[in-house]
């Protein structure tokens, strides 16, 4: 079936792709290496084909992702021909900042909130592309495509520039940014019919297979490497599950799941009841957490 | 996981083809909340999660009696439920089988015409909500009128809360009639009206059973049903907005087709401008196209040799898009600074910025009454019909013809914001046929035989700072070397040119950019002119400094505090001021902003008149003003 729909999320996205290229001096696109930076980075090639995107992909590395995701995102870069920035905040280096020893919340802060922070000034970036969607949590139902942030990269729900048409305003003063967000009208089963019909790859975490797992609190959390702490007693089991998010995996809750295709990825998400952000840890921390954390400038 | 029965119905749900987005506007009052929250929930597509977290905000709220408040899916920030208010547009997102929805929803009270011009700007239906037991009020005529001003063709009245009135058929039949006439007469042709009760969900999803007397369909079945904007009618017009060139051999453009459809071999005119080319190939990543219709994003290569830049417009040739530098259009003021008429600001149109200014405008509209009144300024939330001028030309076409080249955006220059949003009615075409006249005897050539170039000293300043004092001994100096000068003051030019003009914000604004056009004209003579105005405002004086070319003006901040100058007063004006006898009085009640890079800046309570004129005087032999001196 010819999904109408996607065309136009597609050409909007296009739209955004280039407005923000020709409006901006030093662009970046933040590539967090999920299904949603998968479809953004496509989108950018359709955008400024037969011209490679006119900006480098901006990785902020936590040293906790994944090992599968790191692997993708290296091949990704090659096969794309495309540059690529790593990111890793020094200071969390120095001190070894982990989830298990500092939380979740400091975790995530320190490395990817003031991490983004470095590297946006670092570079002198002042507009980043990222894959955040509307449909994902209440507070980025209100959140422009063209996000203005301070200098001080804070974002400010009251006072957010009116956005009209398709006529974004990306000026910026000293210091000044803007985050940019192609598929904010995208939902997440767009996202999943969109990959299905481009035949966009993924990190295969998306897919099921069998993986070492613990329970922690009701969440399946994978064993990637030996720097996971077990309990006594504690024992990985071998079990068949995917993730629907992808993020630092001991944060990053999975799902028992038989799907091994799109199409089965696409079949148990119509018939699944939970959002996808439910498996991811930093969200439940505080009530309002993301909004806080959007002001302080995370993603 | 294994699908069950409801997961079934939710596959059956998600064969949605095309997407409406659509505007919901009402106040929290009217129920807009719940019936949003409602459509949500009904579509069936609301995470567990999410029910688990309304299940415990609404015990948590109270609101409903341990019934489940649909409002509390919809007011999504820690902010505004701590304040029981909806900040601004929120967009949220649901489907049926038929279709895909985005809904824009904006709160009804604070800001309203922003955040409604806002979400209406991108959505090609609306939902106007009303409670029953109250009827058509003025904002349900305010909110038809500025749906009726973008341009929606498709809307639907909620007569909710019905409930209330007993599910009354001739309650329902009242309101409708009284809306129909008046959304009837602001040009609404197409309005379907339908009874409500978002909190029993009557009408909703669902025909009720309490309303056997309406043969209407239920909002659902409006939404799913409305044809959004006619496809690819009208002449070809494709927006260029990225010039695309991977090597030598490739030069393409980049953009969307905005209005009919474009197809390989035809005749196009680069608008602006009066070159034709043919469409050689329509290029994309997933292979070239023989045709790409409106809203298709694409990249154009032409046959012939010829230059397009970012914002140009390939039209039909048979049927060419006007290009114009002068317009009417209907404002929307949107930023907490008002506009100031003959202030520099920037216009988004298609894909150009280029400068703007805005005249007084024609009248304002009251969104409530739909009167037109009297205007010179334009506040936050208000509506104007004015002429505007552009810097550069711009292919255009009306609002009511095809929105994507007839809508801008106002830019404020120095802080960046989105000030105001703008709807083409016409252009004018008058400024078209005055063509700038040109001489032989030039600038280059008068300042040659006076052996010193033109320029402008502009002194700005306090009321009482020094102003007038210093550049009459800068100009009687420069006069005894022989230069020619010339001094316009504030107090002489205002009893002539400038006597109709009073001391309000835009009056100010206009004052200064008459003296600034004055000067330039005077720096076209060679002459060396003395500027002495407070001229508060850090955009006009940056008005009057590009007026003249780089190195030609020369601001002197003459400094000193308000305590300063208010002690010293030497015309008694701050006193006056301070009994309320002056209004708009700059440093009393009336902002002055200091310029943040001078070229000179003089401090008078540490130099004496004769000292601060020396530094002047300095300032103009080191930069090469004064030859042979």
């Amino acid at each position: 079936m010819r999904r109408a729909h996607l065309d136009r999320l597609e050409a909007e996205s296009i739209d955004i792709f280039r407005e923000a290229a020709a409006e901006s001096e030093r662009p970046v696109l933040l590539y967090s290496i999920g299904k949603d930076s998968s479809v953004l980075l496509h989108l950018a090639r359709k955008a400024f084909y037969p011209s490679l995107p006119p900006f480098p992909l901006l990785h902020v590395d936590t040293t906790w992702k994944f090992r599968e995701m790191i692997v993708f995102r290296d091949a990704t870069a090659r096969n794309m021909g495309m540059e690529l920035i790593v990111h890793r905040n020094p200071e969390c280096v120095a001190a070894g900042i982990n989830p298990f020893d500092h939380g979740s919340a400091t975790h995530t802060d320190l490395w990817k909130t003031q991490g983004l922070r470095q590297a946006m000034e670092e570079h002198r970036f002042d507009l980043a592309f990222g894959g955040a969607r509307r449909d994902e949590e209440a507070s980025r139902a209100k959140e422009r495509v063209f996000s203005f942030r301070n200098a001080g990269h804070r974002w400010d729900a009251r006072h957010q520039r009116p956005e009209l048409w398709r006529l974004y305003n990306a000026r910026t003063g000293p210091g000044e940014s803007i985050r940019v967000f192609p598929l904010s009208n995208w939902t997440e089963l767009d996202v999943w019919y969109y990959i299905e019909r481009e035949r966009i790859p993924i990190v295969p975490l998306y897919f099921a297979a069998e993986r070492p797992v613990v329970e922690r609190d009701g969440v399946l959390i994978m064993v990637d490497d030996d720097r996971m702490p077990l309990d006594a007693g504690e024992e990985p089991q071998l079990r068949t599950v995917r993730f629907r998010t992808l993020g630092c995996y001991p944060l990053t809750g999975a799902v028992c799941s038989d799907a091994t295709t799109v199409p089965e990825i696409i079949a148990e998400m119509r018939a699944t009841t939970t959002s996808e952000r439910h498996g991811r840890v930093i969200d439940h921390d505080r009530a309002g957490s993301m909004e806080r954390k959007k002001q302080e400038g995370y993603f | 996981m294994t699908a069950s029965t409801p997961a079934a119905a939710r596959t059956r749900r998600q064969h949605h083809t095309d997407e409406l987005r659509f505007l919901t506007c009402g106040s929290v009052d009217d129920g807009k909340s719940t019936l949003i929250g409602r459509l949500l929930y009904e579509s069936k597509l609301l995470p567990s999660d999410h029910l688990a977290a309304l299940e415990a905000d609404s015990r948590r709220a109270g609101t409903r009696g341990g019934e489940l408040d649909f409002a509390l899916l919809v007011d999504g920030l820690a902010a505004e439920r701590e304040q029981g208010i909806t900040i601004d547009v929120a967009y949220r997102f649901f489907a049926t089988e038929r279709r895909r929805f985005v809904v824009a929803d904006t709160p009804g009270h604070e800001q309203y015409t922003r955040n409604m011009v806002t979400g209406a700007s991108n959505a090609e239906a609306a939902v106007v909500l009303l409670d029953a037991r109250t009827g058509v009020l003025t904002q349900t005529r305010r909110h038809a009128r500025l749906l009726a001003l973008l341009g929606i063709r498709h809307v639907a009245l909620a007569v909710n809360k019905l409930d209330l009135v007993g599910y009354s058929r001739s309650v329902f039949e009242k309101i409708s009639g009284q809306f129909r006439e008046f959304a009837a007469g602001i040009g609404l042709d197409d309005v379907t009206c339908i009874p409500t009760s978002a909190v029993h969900g009557d009408n909703v999803t669902a025909r009720s059973d309490a309303t056997p007397w309406y043969g209407g369909p239920t909002l659902l079945g409006w939404l799913e049903s409305v044809e959004p904007a006619a496809a690819s009618g009208g002449p070809a017009r494709f927006l260029v907005q990225w010039v695309n060139r991977p090597e030598p051999g490739f030069r393409g453009y980049s953009g969307q087709v905005v209005r009919g459809r474009l197809r390989r071999g035809d005749r196009v005119r680069v608008a602006p401008g009066n070159i034709e080319a043919t469409v050689g190939r329509i290029v994309t990543m997933d292979g070239d196209l023989d045709e790409a219709t409106r809203g298709m994003a694409t990249t154009v290569m032409l046959d012939d040799d010829v230059d397009v830049s970012r914002g140009d417009v390939l039209a039909a040739a048979g049927d060419p898009v006007d290009t114009a530098t002068a317009f009417q259009a209907h404002l929307v003021w949107l930023d907490e600074r008002e506009m100031l008429p003959g202030r520099q600001y920037l216009a988004k149109l298609g894909a150009s910025t280029v400068g703007l200014t805005v005249e007084t405008p024609k009248y304002r509209v009251d969104v409530d009454s739909g009167n037109h009144l009297p205007a010179r300024t334009l506040r936050r939330d208000e509506i104007a019909v004015a002429n505007v001028h552009l810097d550069t030309e711009v292919a255009y076409e009306p609002y009511r013809t095809a929105s994507e080249l007839g809508s801008f955006i106002v830019l404020d220059r120095l802080g960046n914001a989105t000030a105001g949003a703008g709807m083409i009615d016409f252009a004018l075409r008058r400024s078209a046929t005055v063509r700038w006249q040109s001489v032989t005897v030039d600038k280059n050539a008068r300042s040659a035989r006076n052996g010193h170039r033109p320029c402008v000293v502009w002194f700005t300043g306090l009321s009482g700072a020094g102003k007038s004092t210093i550049a009459d001994l800068v100009e009687k100096a420069l006069h005894a070397q022989g230069r020619h000068t010339f001094l316009l003051d504030g107090d002489n030019v205002r009893h002539g040119l400038n006597k109709d003009l009073g001391f309000t914000d835009a009056d100010r604004v206009e004052n200064i950019r008459r003296i600034g056009e004055v000067a330039a004209l005077m720096v076209d003579a060679g002459l060396i002119v003395l500027a002495s105005f407070i001229s508060p405002f850090r955009q006009e004086r940056a008005l009057a400094r590009g007026l003249v070319e780089p190195g030609e003006f020369c601001e002197v901040h003459v400094d000193a505090p308000l305590e300063h100058v208010e002690r010293r007063d030497p015309k008694g004006l701050y006193a006056r001021a301070r009994r309320g006898e002056l209004a708009n009085f700059t440093g009393i009640d009336s902002p002055y902003e200091p310029p943040e890079r001078p070229e000179i800046r003089l401090d008078t309570t540490a130099l004496t008149a004769e000292q601060a004129a020396e530094e002047v005087l300095a300032r103009l032999r080191e930069t090469g003003v004064l030859r042979g001196s």
